[in-house]
């Protein structure tokens, strides 16, 4: 900070309280929404001042939208996602960097090429397989007529079938095959000196053992930063559950209960319950993000490199 | 891949990369490939299976007015956004980057939009702009029927807008803040010592230097512009007025799924797909420059 | 029985051959140090002793067994990094004790092995800390204590002091010594610095660009160099190389028109081309008028305290001498010198190898005999 004037660092305050406003005054109208009556959330204007409904209006969302087996449908995408994404990126990041194996490059590039492309972009072809995960290996198993040789042998026709339609699977899997995590891990790997491993080595480690006792304790940093992106990308995400349950009373997410929640056309325009809805939605990712700033943020700006 | 790999194994490393490989094969490559075979055939109605169509399909969709119009929609829902929040996120940046007390407080709230789900945003914003609600409905009652975006496409669509520039806040200030931080301070300091004051240093040193930044966020800007607008337009509008606030993702899970024209979405994800992996590869060859740069 | 042989080893990356066929034997508890300068392969025949590098040609065998195909863990070496490679999140007793860790060594005997090695290179007090917190004369022990945790049989360094200040590596050296001098295990040691190399080696394996020039102790790779090579890397000042030939006369001719009236040596050396070399202090000033002494002008005086070096022009050649007077001396004022014909080398400059003269011989028997 060179310039020292008054002016200037009162300019600096005004923008940044005006930037707290644009940000803060969503959030705050929410809040307050959320704690008014139906009488006083129907003012126009609404009033700044939060009322004393929080708790009604929050238990009357809870119950209305049904939130309670939706918020445990969310975890379990959420937190198998995150699980996931970690622990499959930390495998194939170390086989990509640290083995040395023919068809490396190919890997590489094979996951990687998958970066470019986010689910919601190729939503329709990865719906098509939502019907039969398995599709694929059928196809490849009827192509080389191993489905034809083991019937003429056995007797048994292979059928292979995953219908992944009002599943969990199916809620994570398609999250977790993208690359993010494997690139955030491969960056981080990178910048491991090659006289770690080769330390390792000579102390008499094998190479799951490096895995294990080196590089797992040496990427917490990252690894918290990529729980932090994952947890809140898989928990907020829409249009895939939108797709992929039918079945909304058993494996709906939070997130799909959004659009029940906003009063009809004719009805009671009770958006007090709305928003307190929104607000116990938005809440476990608000959280994750505040309380893992610190880390989430130097993985954000690793993806960058 | 500059290290000197330093395991060999024929069998530890498929094993670690096996899973991934699985599914990005079953998720990604197979239905990738599915869609180019819907978006070359349609399907009969009478059943047996897709007949050869070509390239009818995609014949079909630039004949269409309605999916050009989507077309210039998204594009301008792209740039406006992508405009909007950068423009914030980069003065927000740039004052919390003088580090004045207190700043830390700031800097943390403005990385909180992040953390919101685009259809939570959505419905907060539609009741806020709702034009017998909320907050913005209040000149309503000064100037009758002023604002309505349930009946006026432009006033939708703004909205949608103002929402997504909102979310994408957070990210972009992230982004904006970590460049400017890496900036040496001896550089602002030559700057001053020749006399440029801040406005001049910010527009003279500091934006050419994380002009590799902003390229990027734009670029990452235009595509989330692509997948997240699905979660506000389906809770904020639904594509109304009429379809005035249709865009491309969103046509196509309505001529998909609603609609089950599937060879005419699939057709319409393959030219998404081409062109986000387009905006994707002027990214690379971006970041490729850049470090040539250096 | 040698501890480690090197038989016709080769290193080729991707059809690039670098390193062409070395052959060494290193006696069981002998301190050998491989020097040159970077990328002559030193560091690549080290890696290729532990086991980082795969051998391309050739064998390597420690104790009597070939262990081309060994992993490192199996060949019984333990290694100092350039580096240190120290774990950064363990604490220093979990990075000495890690090798037993892994080794599935019982806590409590893993525990007594830590402390008596902690305390050989006094770290004791240093256990908890983690690598961040330590200098880096403390993290070069860690290193060090890492290696010897393991009791191997062969300690290889591979340029461990390279990172640490000048006084620091002094006393490491030393400190380097006096384990190897209690604990008797066969070192190689591999560096690019020559003080640390003679101070060091029980001997010397000298290498340039993938070849071995010379092995030997450090006395006699000092004053019988085997090649150009190392007559030049050896010494600070380095060796006088005067290039020029012998005519039929008995004259060494160089530079613009100099002539050296050696007849001792022409002999049959006549037309070849040739490389004289002569210590710059075995370069003596003599009178004006002394027979056979060169003539020469004083380019510039370096002054090192205790002696000065004269750098001096003798008909177009450049010639050091160390000098300990203190006359005045300064830039174009004509000096004397005189070599003695035992304290000459010549070298020949086509193939880069030694000649031998027997007055040469005579003073490296010499020589070898006082060392």
């Amino acid at each position: 900070m060179i310039e020292r004037s008054p002016f200037f660092d009162a300019l600096t305050y005004f923008a940044m309280f005006l930037g707290l406003v644009i940000v803060v005054l969503p959030f705050w109208i929410v809040i307050v929404a959320a704690s008014q009556s139906l009488q006083e959330v129907s003012r126009v204007p609404i009033s700044l001042l939060p009322s004393d409904q929080l708790w009604i209006n929050l238990q009357e969302a809870w119950t209305r939208a049904d939130l309670g087996p939706k918020m445990v449908n969310s975890f379990i995408v959420a937190i198998g996602v995150t699980v996931g994404k970690i622990t499959l990126a930390a495998m194939s990041a170390f086989a990509i960097v640290f083995f040395n194996f023919r068809a490396r490059m190919i890997c590489f590039w094979l996951i990687f090429i998958t970066l470019m492309l986010p689910l919601e972009v190729r939503i329709v072809p990865t719906y098509s397989i939502a019907a039969n995960a398995l599709l694929p290996f059928q196809v490849i198993l009827d192509t080389f007529g191993i489905t034809w040789l083991v019937q003429q042998m056995s007797g048994v026709q292979i059928a292979l079938n995953w219908n992944l339609l009002n599943s969990h699977a199916g809620l994570i899997l398609p999250l977790v095959a993208t690359a993010t995590g494997t690139f955030l891990y491969r960056q981080f790997f990178m910048t491991i000196p090659d006289e770690l491993a080769e330390a390792s080595k000579m102390d008499g480690a094998s190479a799951m053992e490096f895995f294990w006792d080196v590089l797992i304790p040496l990427s917490r940093t990252n690894m918290l930063a990529l729980a932090t992106i994952m947890f809140v990308g898989s928990w907020n995400s829409y249009l895939w559950p939108l797709l992929i349950t039918t079945d909304r009373a058993n494996f709906g997410t939070v997130v799909m209960q959004l659009k029940a929640l906003i009063p009809n056309m004719n009805g009671t325009p009770d958006w007090n319950v709305t928003m307190a809805g929104a607000l116990i939605i938005m809440l476990p990712p608000l959280l994750v993000v505040a309380f893992m700033q610190r880390w989430f943020v130097r993985g954000l700006i690793s993806r960058d490199k | 891949m500059e290290r000197r790999a330093v395991y060999r194994n024929k069998v530890l490393p498929w094993l670690l990369i096996g899973p991934q490989l699985i599914l990005v094969l079953v998720f990604f490559y197979w239905p990738t490939s599915q869609a180019l075979y819907w978006a070359f055939t349609l399907e009969q109605p009478w059943g047996g299976g897709n007949a050869w169509a070509g390239f009818d399909n995609f014949l079909y969709i630039f004949r269409d007015n309605r999916y050009w119009a989507t077309v210039l929609r998204s594009a301008f829902y792209a740039l406006a956004a992508t405009g909007l929040s950068m423009l914030v996120a980069l003065t927000l940046a740039s004052f919390v980057d003088r580090a004045l007390k207190g700043t830390k407080l700031f800097q943390s709230v403005f990385i909180w939009p992040y953390a919101i789900a685009a259809p939570a945003a959505g419905v907060a914003f539609r009741f806020i702009f709702s034009p017998e609600a909320g907050l913005i409905g209040g000149i309503n009652t000064i100037w009758p029927g002023i604002w309505d975006p349930a009946t006026n496409a432009a006033h939708a669509l703004a909205m949608v807008i103002i929402c997504h520039a909102w979310l994408g806040i957070g990210y972009n200030f992230v982004f904006f803040l970590a460049a400017l931080q890496m900036i040496p301070k001896s550089l602002s300091e030559a700057g001053a010592m020749d006399g440029a004051r801040p406005f001049r240093r910010l527009m003279d040193l500091q934006l050419p230097l994380i002009a590799p930044t902003a390229f990027f966020l734009l670029i990452m800007n235009i595509i989330s512009s692509f997948t997240d607008s699905f979660g506000l337009i389906d809770t904020m509008t639904e594509g109304g007025p009429i379809g005035q606030t249709e865009v491309m993702v969103y046509k196509i899970y309505i001529d998909g799924f609603k609609g089950l024209d599937y060879s005419g979405a699939a057709a319409q994800s393959i030219i998404l797909m081409l062109l986000v992996i387009s905006l994707t590869f002027v990214q690379f060859k971006w970041v490729e420059r850049r470090v040539h740069y250096n | 029985m040698s501890q480690i042989s090197i038989r016709a080893v080769k290193k080729v990356y991707q059809k690039n051959e670098v390193i062409h066929g070395v052959d060494a034997e290193i006696e069981a508890g002998e301190f050998v140090v491989i020097l040159g300068p970077s990328g002559c392969g030193k560091s690549t025949l080290l890696r290729m002793i532990a086991g980082l590098e795969e051998i391309s040609a050739g064998e390597i065998a420690i104790g009597d067994r070939v262990v081309n195909k060994l992993e490192p863990r199996e060949r019984g070496c333990a290694m100092v990094f350039q580096n240190y490679a120290l774990y950064p999140h363990m604490t220093v007793r979990q990075n000495i004790g890690y090798s037993l860790k892994v080794a599935k060594m019982p806590k409590a005997a893993r525990e007594e092995r830590v402390m008596k090695v902690a305390k050989a290179v006094s770290l004791e007090p240093y256990l908890d800390r983690r690598p961040g917190e330590l200098s880096g004369g403390q993290r070069q022990r860690v290193a060090m204590a890492r290696a010897m945790v393991r009791e191997p049989k062969v300690f290889l360094f591979d340029e461990p002091f390279s990172n640490l200040d000048a006084k620091l590596r002094v006393a490491m050296r030393a400190e380097v010594r006096n384990l190897h001098r209690s604990l008797g295990v066969t070192s190689v040691f591999v560096t690019h610095d020559q003080t640390e190399a003679m101070t060091l080696a029980d001997r010397l394996i000298i290498m340039n660009a993938g070849v071995v020039e010379q092995i030997g102790r450090p006395s006699e790779v000092y004053h019988h160099p085997a090649s150009r090579f190392v007559a030049d890397f050896i010494g600070s000042p380095a060796m006088n190389l005067i290039n020029g030939w012998f005519g039929e006369d008995g004259n060494f001719r160089h530079g613009k028109g100099g002539m050296i009236h050696l007849p001792a040596i022409a002999g049959q050396l006549t037309g070849r081309d040739i490389a004289l070399g002569v210590r710059p202090e075995s370069v003596r000033r003599v009178a004006a008028g002394t027979k056979g002494a060169l003539n020469a002008v004083v380019d510039y005086i370096e002054e090192l305290g205790a002696a000065r070096l004269i750098y001096a022009d003798t008909d177009g050649s450049r010639i050091v001498a160390v000098d300990n007077g203190n006359d005045p001396l300064g830039t174009g004022m004509p000096i004397h010198l005189a070599i003695a014909d035992a304290d000459l080398h010549l070298f020949d400059n086509t193939t880069g190898r030694r000649i031998e003269t027997r007055a040469g011989q005579r003073a490296a028997n010499n020589q070898l005999a006082t060392a």
